[in-house]
């Protein structure tokens, strides 16, 4: 019922494409302060469909060493919201691919979700992830705010969730559904896809309203083709920031990046 | 729900009453909440679910009561400090927290979530731990029940509190360094709410103080409760009356405080004083007064106030006693600040040193540097003769004892 009131790059793509969507994180303000654009278009020009800029945090629960420490050396370079949104001015210039934000919710808190909406919204941003912000919170406080700025909102749903959460889940979500691969934090290298196979199945029968993207220990070419037989696409962070941190070439090295994943 | 419920007296008059206990949305007020992420609402909804009718049980009740008597040493005694109370010119009770096994009041906590995580089916437990005496009565009750025991803890941390690592690892646990950011306190709870994602199904996580998610603020306050429900009886003893005029206590998280205040909260003729550590001073930039400082924001998966940047970050706080170390407080407490329901002081470094020593010399007790903040403020409370004042001493001071004599010349007059 939500996902219809929405139209931008992000409902438009999944209406267009639905299969093999690559979805890559990256944080912003890394390596370099100033790197998000250039990674941001990079990324478009390698192929990517979509895009999910991270919000540098302190203390980010859900993500494992290496999102941790881009985090902190972003935060260290200087990074804040406001620079965030300071550096994706005149985006829609040049980016076309959808492009999402996401977060912690006490960076929104003390932003004001309300200008950072209307703030992401005037960016031409599609959507953001706050991983912990409560759905039921979402429902009360925010939907409608954002349903009328036309910014998708995504949940997460993990192998431990029930398929009663999933459906109330899939109900105040627009955009599409974040299916945790594992049950795991961000970039787990003990943890993998083998043995995933059922719950990926049980998503797939659950025929969700929303498209679905597999994230979390995504890392390859191997890894993507896989969660993309299950969903329709998948979403690359840790092992995308790893290259990252090791690039002297940036642009280069992203496009081959996203050409070898998708081959 | 609101924190003001209206209510019919038992003459039909309706008065406002205040609710300082949680509400069914886990709510303090403004405060409080599970502000998680999906990997975690699994478990903390089953949690919620269940931890109400666990702990009422008759059987938890009775293995409870029996290992709080026999293994922790309860009922603690409330000891009149007689030199003390000259001082004062006031009437002064110590709650000897410091008195229970391990040396704090956390083992009141770590014997009921044991229990609950046994009654669960959690065969592994997880524990974050800042000076380590959370980490030694968690590793103390998995010993004690055979279970498997990992502690995070800040590597600076370990490296300040060597002989606490010594004694969980005598005692079976795995302590393990947390790396990242300040490696401390905040660190190492990120670190066990990670290791808690990670390990979904088999795993309990034992927090230390009144913070983290719903229900855990209220969990642990109802553990810690029994401090003051020995209070009120000891003092109708003492005194012919359950209500002192103050009950003091020291806030980090507010572990302690929030057991010392449970069954005083809705008796307005008892002032309730909250002591936060200001470290260097309240506005040195090395503080951890975090009612003076903070916002409201969200730290460890629950809104409350804490010490963070104007973009959001939690910033580092800073107090001689690694207990009081923490950006945050628990929801409860900032409702209670927020409500004006307790009254917030802070302490120095230095005042709490002194206090220490004070203690040690009239009543012939080593306090903890946390429990010294406790003591401290009676400096600036105004007490009068006829008033009863509890003082909740938290925890012993042999834990601190390296600390008391390096920085004894810094400190003393």
């Amino acid at each position: 019922m939500t996902s219809t009131k929405i139209n931008n790059k992000l409902t438009q793509l999944f209406a267009t494409k639905k299969k093999g969507l690559l979805n890559i994180y990256f944080t912003a303000g890394y390596p370099q302060l100033e790197d998000t654009r250039t990674i941001l278009k990079a990324l478009q020009d390698g192929g990517a469909d979509m895009v999910e800029i991270g919000i540098p945090f302190s203390d980010p629960l859900a993500d494992g060493p290496i999102i941790q420490e881009s985090n902190d050396a972003a935060l260290h370079n200087g990074i804040t919201l406001k620079k965030i949104i300071q550096q994706l001015q005149g985006m829609r210039d040049e980016i076309h691919i959808p492009v999402l934000l996401m977060g912690y919710i006490n960076s929104a808190l003390q932003y004001g979700v309300e200008k950072l909406v209307s703030d992401l919204s005037e960016l031409g941003v599609d959507g953001m992830i706050l991983p912990d912000l409560p759905v039921d919170e979402y429902k009360e406080k925010y939907q409608d705010l954002f349903e009328a700025s036309n910014l998708s909102m995504v949940f997460l749903v993990t192998p431990q969730t029930s398929a009663e959460r999933m459906k109330y889940i899939d109900q105040a979500s627009s955009g599409f559904i974040y299916v945790v691969s594992t049950a795991s934090t961000t970039g787990n290298e003990a943890k993998d896809l083998a043995g995933q196979k059922e719950y990926f199945e049980r998503i797939h029968q659950a025929k969700f309203n929303n498209p679905t993207m597999i994230g979390f220990n995504i890392k390859d070419h191997a890894s993507y083709t896989e969660a993309c037989q299950y969903a329709n696409g998948a979403i690359i962070g840790s092992a995308f920031i790893k290259m990252l941190g090791n690039s002297h070439l940036l642009e280069k090295d992203i496009k081959e990046f996203v050409s070898f994943v998708k081959q | 729900m609101s924190i003001h419920e209206e209510k019919k007296d038992i003459l039909g008059q309706s008065y406002i009453y205040m609710n300082y206990q949680v509400d069914k949305k886990g709510f303090y007020g403004n405060f409080g909440g599970a502000y998680i992420p999906e990997m975690l609402v699994p478990n903390v909804e089953e949690l919620r679910n269940r931890y109400l009718s666990i702990i009422q049980e008759e059987s938890f009740q009775t293995e409870m009561d029996q290992l709080l008597r026999d293994y922790v040493g309860r009922p603690t005694p409330l000891y009149l400090a007689k030199r003390l109370s000259e001082k004062y010119n006031t009437t002064i009770y110590l709650k000897r927290e410091d008195l229970c096994h391990t040396g704090a009041h956390k083992v009141n906590n770590t014997i009921g979530q044991i229990l609950l995580a046994r009654r669960l089916g959690k065969t592994r437990i997880i524990a974050e731990t800042g000076a380590g005496q959370h980490g030694v009565a968690t590793a103390t009750v998995c010993a004690l029940m055979g279970m498997e025991c990992i502690v995070y803890m800040g590597a600076v941390d370990m490296e300040r509190q060597k002989p606490n690592v010594e004694r969980m690892k005598m005692l079976g646990a795995t302590v393990r360094p947390a790396n990242s950011g300040s490696k401390t306190l905040k660190d190492a709870t990120n670190e066990a709410i990670r290791d808690w994602i990670n390990n979904p199904v088999d795993t309990h996580y034992i927090i230390g103080s009144v913070v983290g998610p719903h229900p855990y603020p209220d969990l642990v306050a109802r553990f810690q409760s029994i401090i003051s429900e020995e209070m009120r009886e000891q003092l109708i003893d003492k005194t012919g009356s359950p209500n002192p005029n103050y009950v003091i206590a020291c806030v980090g998280g507010g572990s302690n405080a929030a057991g010392a205040f449970y069954h005083y909260l809705n008796e307005k003729s008892v002032n309730l004083i909250a002591v936060e550590a200001a470290g260097q001073g309240v506005y040195s930039g090395h503080s951890a007064a975090t009612t003076f400082l903070g916002k409201p924001g969200v730290i460890h998966g629950s809104k409350t106030l804490l010490m963070q940047t104007e973009d959001g970050q939690i910033t580092e706080p800073y107090s001689i006693s690694a207990g009081l170390d923490y950006p945050g407080i628990g929801p409860m407490h900032a409702n209670l600040f927020e409500t004006g329901r307790a009254k917030f002081y802070s302490v120095t470094d230095g005042e709490a040193f002194n206090a220490a020593m004070l203690l040690s010399r009239m009543e012939g007790i080593i306090p903890a540097l946390e429990s010294a903040h406790a003591i401290a403020v009676l400096e600036n409370i105004p007490v009068k003769k006829d008033d009863v004042v509890v003082i909740n001493l938290s925890g012993r001071g042999d834990k601190d004892l390296m600390t008391y004599i390096t920085r004894k010349d810094e400190f003393t007059k």
